[in-house]
């Protein structure tokens, strides 16, 4: 594939340095660029009030700081790692730079309510910074009721008023990509010639859309409730705090999903790239991804199997659990044969997206734990729940992420980093992860409590472990920065396909140009076809 | 830190089930991990850049009926394997949470951050429960606040507490002992301060401890001390001038409501006609009733309850 022409064009990133043109920009690149800057701050800033939990773990009292603190810093950690690192990861930066490349579009449909879902997105953090700043938010992410609305005197009105914004940034995000996929894909680009990240942000964005209302009128039920004194969740008034989990649950069930769904898409390309194989079951991955999209609307009640829900309620959301496993375990064994004569290279994005599927192995498998009811009682609300959930929400979403930014950096940036660090970087991220995550399964079982500053000195050693590993996990985490901002100085110039891979967005010269393509590409082949690419180059 | 468990004591009824199910997910877990990593560093290795093994032709009928003969394969079998495993989890989780009707009740009041127990003999307890070895115990819990949660990790029992209403969880002990127990609902700040222990003794320790703490009356003598006290006697007697429901055998009974509902009348219905009047008007009953919200705190509650639970042998059925 010879790349295109640049003439006397410049790219997408030199076309104008003046910060007013970035904050005003309307082409999806640059705005993918003033998502990543603000999403990587965010990360590091949830990612230092893990630094502080797990260090003041590291004994049975809570020696490092007061139990109001650690109460704080778990409720920060999560409001921010979910609601602004995780939701808009991989749609919002990945997606935003790569849905109009990977269609053959010049940009997405609406790009003004692109720049809009910026906005939202920085003045929605904007409120949960100012929380932070003005004393902290003691009642964890779930603002469980009636707690956050009648029993906690710390700052929930600012935070959740900073979700609630920052819903309407997700919201738009998925609008935007739903219309762009349906209109503007390239002559010949058939829904089944679609990239599996193609069919990743559909499905995605599906769910950015259906659930996401859902937990916005919560929120305004809750503040609704706590201003107005309208009995909708307290028990005083005539409410029923159980409605509140189901609406909320509703919601942050699907989100799990808006975090995994496009992490499996980003894996998908890499691994087909680095097998050099076409992806084993492409269809069934494509219908496997909507298939989690829509069952995971209707297994919520799974985080309430303790809660006082019925047991009858109890029973169908187990079961509904087991069947959405199943395309998730599909998916799993599909990768996994994509490997089956391929011609596999481990360069650093094959192996960040070699660990997103072990890890998301592990922590697909101990769901399986989680769903059945009996044993749930003895893990409901442990560290074997926190395990479980960072293994898919951490070790899955994240490695993909940093899988999908290493794969994706020399088309982004028009620059090569060094693979040997990174592919360091990788590997300590896999091995730092297993340390810390791993223990907390056994203490978990063991039954220590999740939320806990103190707990029994038997549980010590397990939580040694764990944040030992922390250590490791963090320098995986830090690493990328110096290699990689090293390299948009200093790294090499990148050609427009250093993969030698396929998809649309390999065609256009690296950085792109603004307006993506010089001619609208015509597409006349499957998506992966790399064993035809193979035979003809010899 | 001295010694390295794994696996927490097994002291209830239930823990072995519960185990079992663990166990078995837990070797699927490793053989199909195991299995999954072995193939991938196979794949690796076999199939690496520049090796001369074979490649697949790209349009063969042959290789693609072999390829969703392969996916139905694992498609079906993980589905058998998880249908199995949910009639058995669940098989146990019915076991779990339905009470044996020989079980003993212990109330439990949870507040911020403290744990009330209250036995029928009315002895009272903050965070520390005694229970005789081998007896079936039913706690039946409430919250005076916010959400919490009843864990004890050696029984593999756990229930939300909730204000409100009444929850209930039951356990059979199996070792004599002292068991941890957690709150496990985030509840605050001093969430991880509500902690207590549950004492398992054997029959004759129980019956010194319960002489030891005896009190000067049972719940239900209490409960009818508030009963006097707050006026429900005024009305509920049957000498009564006021048309009101006698409550004497109606406990356990189906309640006929003014707008056509019926209601089983337990913890919660006396809770609620005491607390939200209005909520549950019996049939031909008009709504006078005054809300004790307020005046009546949680633990007198639980000790009226047990009071008109023990009327229950009294003329049946003038609650109709």
């Amino acid at each position: 594939m010879s790349s295109v022409s640049l003439g006397h064009q410049e790219n997408y990133l030199a076309a104008d340095f003046r910060l007013w043109s970035w904050l005003t920009t309307l082409d999806h690149k640059r705005i993918a660029i003033l998502y990543t800057v603000s999403i990587t701050l965010l990360f590091f800033i949830g990612g230092s009030a893990a630094a502080l939990i797990r260090l003041d773990l590291l004994t049975p009292h809570s020696e490092l700081v007061s139990i109001e603190t650690y109460n704080k810093l778990f409720t920060m950690h999560g409001v921010i790692m979910v609601w602004f690192f995780l939701i808009p990861s991989i749609p919002a930066t990945l997606g935003n730079f790569l849905v109009p490349l990977m269609i053959g579009a010049r940009d997405l449909a609406f790009p003004r309510l692109n720049l809009l879902s910026w906005y939202l997105y920085v003045i929605g953090a904007l409120f949960a910074i100012e929380s932070l700043i003005a004393g902290g938010v003691d009642t964890g992410w779930t603002f469980y009721t009636p707690f956050s609305t009648l029993f906690s005197n710390t700052h929930v009105f600012a935070a959740v008023t900073g979700v609630f914004i920052a819903g309407f940034s997700s919201i738009l995000t998925g609008l935007n990509f739903i219309v762009t996929i349906h209109e503007m894909r390239a002559p010949g680009l058939t829904w089944f010639r679609l990239p599996l990240f193609i069919w990743a942000m559909y499905a995605t964005s599906l769910i950015l859309v259906l659930a996401t209302p859902v937990l916005a009128m919560t929120l305004v039920l809750v503040t609704v409730e706590h201003l107005f004194r309208i009995g909708v969740f307290d028990p005083a008034l005539g409410g029923d705090p159980l409605l509140f989990q189901h609406l909320f649950w509703f919601y942050s069930h699907p989100a799990v999903y808006i975090m995994i769904v496009p992490a499996m898409g980003v894996a998908s390309e890499i691994i087909g790239c680095f097998a050099r194989n076409r992806i084993f079951g492409y269809r069934f991955m494509a219908y496997a991804m909507l298939a989690i999209a829509a069952f995971g609307f209707l297994v919520w009640g799974h985080h309430m199997f303790v809660s006082g829900q019925s047991a009858y309620a109890g029973t169908v959301f187990s079961l509904l659990t087991f069947l959405v496993s199943v395309p998730s375990a599909i998916k799993v064994f599909n990768w996994t044969a994509t490997l089956y004569k391929g011609r596999i290279s481990l360069e650093a994005p094959m192996l960040y997206a070699l660990g997103f599927v072990g890890l998301f192995t592990i922590g697909g498998l101990t769901g399986l734990f989680l769903a059945s009811l009996g044993l749930d009682v003895q893990l409901h609300d442990t560290y074997f729940v926190v395990a479980h959930f960072h293994y898919i929400m951490v070790g899955g979403a994240v490695m993909a992420f940093f899988g999908g930014i290493h794969f994706w950096w020399p088309k982004i940036t028009g620059r090569m980093y060094s693979d040997r660090w990174a592919r360091i970087a990788a590997i300590v991220t896999f091995i730092g992860f297993n340390l810390t995550f791993f223990p907390q399964f056994i203490v978990g079982y063991l039954g220590m409590p999740r939320r806990y500053p103190e707990y029994p000195p038997e549980f010590q050693i397990w939580n040694v472990l764990s944040s030992s590993g922390a250590i490791v996990l963090a320098f995986g985490y830090v690493l990328p920065l110096f290699y990689l901002f090293w390299s948009l100085r200093h790294g090499p110039r990148a050609p427009s396909n250093p993969w030698n891979a396929k998809g649309l967005e390999w065609q256009t010269s690296s950085p792109p140009l603004p307006e993506n393509f010089l001619r609208t590409p015509v597409v006349t082949e499957e998506p992966y076809a790399y064993a035809t690419q193979r035979s003809s180059d010899g | 830190m001295e010694h390295l468990e794994f696996f927490p004591q097994r002291a209830s009824s239930i823990a072995s089930t519960i185990d079992d199910i663990y166990f078995v997910w837990l070797g699927l877990s490793a053989i199909v991990a195991l299995a999954i990593g072995a193939l991938i560093v196979f794949f690796i290795i076999k199939y690496r850049k520049g090796s001369s093994s074979p490649q697949p032709a790209p349009d063969d009928p042959a290789h693609e009926r072999a390829m969703h003969r392969i996916e139905i394969t694992w498609t079906l079998i993980p589905l058998a394997i998880f249908l199995a495993m949910f009639a058995w989890s669940t098989r146990a989780y019915y076991e779990s949470v339905t009470v044996p009707p020989d079980a003993m009740p212990i109330y439990v009041v949870g507040k911020q951050w403290m744990w009330h127990i209250e036995h029928p003999g009315g002895q009272r307890e903050i965070n520390e429960l005694h229970v005789p070895l081998g007896r079936t115990i039913e706690l039946v819990m409430t919250s005076q606040d916010v959400i919490h949660s009843f864990s004890i990790p050696g029984f593999r029992v756990k229930q939300d507490v909730l204000p409100g209403r009444y929850t209930t969880l039951w356990f059979k002990t199996t070792r004599a002992g002292d068991f941890r127990w957690f709150c496990t609902q985030y509840c605050g700040t001093a969430h991880s301060q509500m902690i207590g222990r549950v004492v398992v003794m054997d029959a004759n320790d129980y019956s010194s401890w319960l002489v030891a703490t005896q009190t000067p009356g049972s719940m239900a003598e209490l409960g009818a001390a508030s009963f006097r006290q707050f006026g429900c006697s005024g009305c509920h007697s049957p000498n009564a001038t006021v048309h009101a429901p006698r409550l004497e055998g109606l406990f356990g009974t189906t309640v006929q409501l003014q707008d056509g509902r019926t209601v089983v009348a337990d913890e919660r219905f006396i809770r609620d006609s005491v607390f939200l009047p209005n909520k549950n008007v019996p049939q031909s009953y008009q709504p006078i009733m005054p809300s004790f919200r307020g005046q009546i705190d949680e633990q007198q509650m639980l000790e009226i309850i047990e009071y008109i639970k023990s009327l229950q042998s009294v003329s049946q059925g003038v609650t109709q």
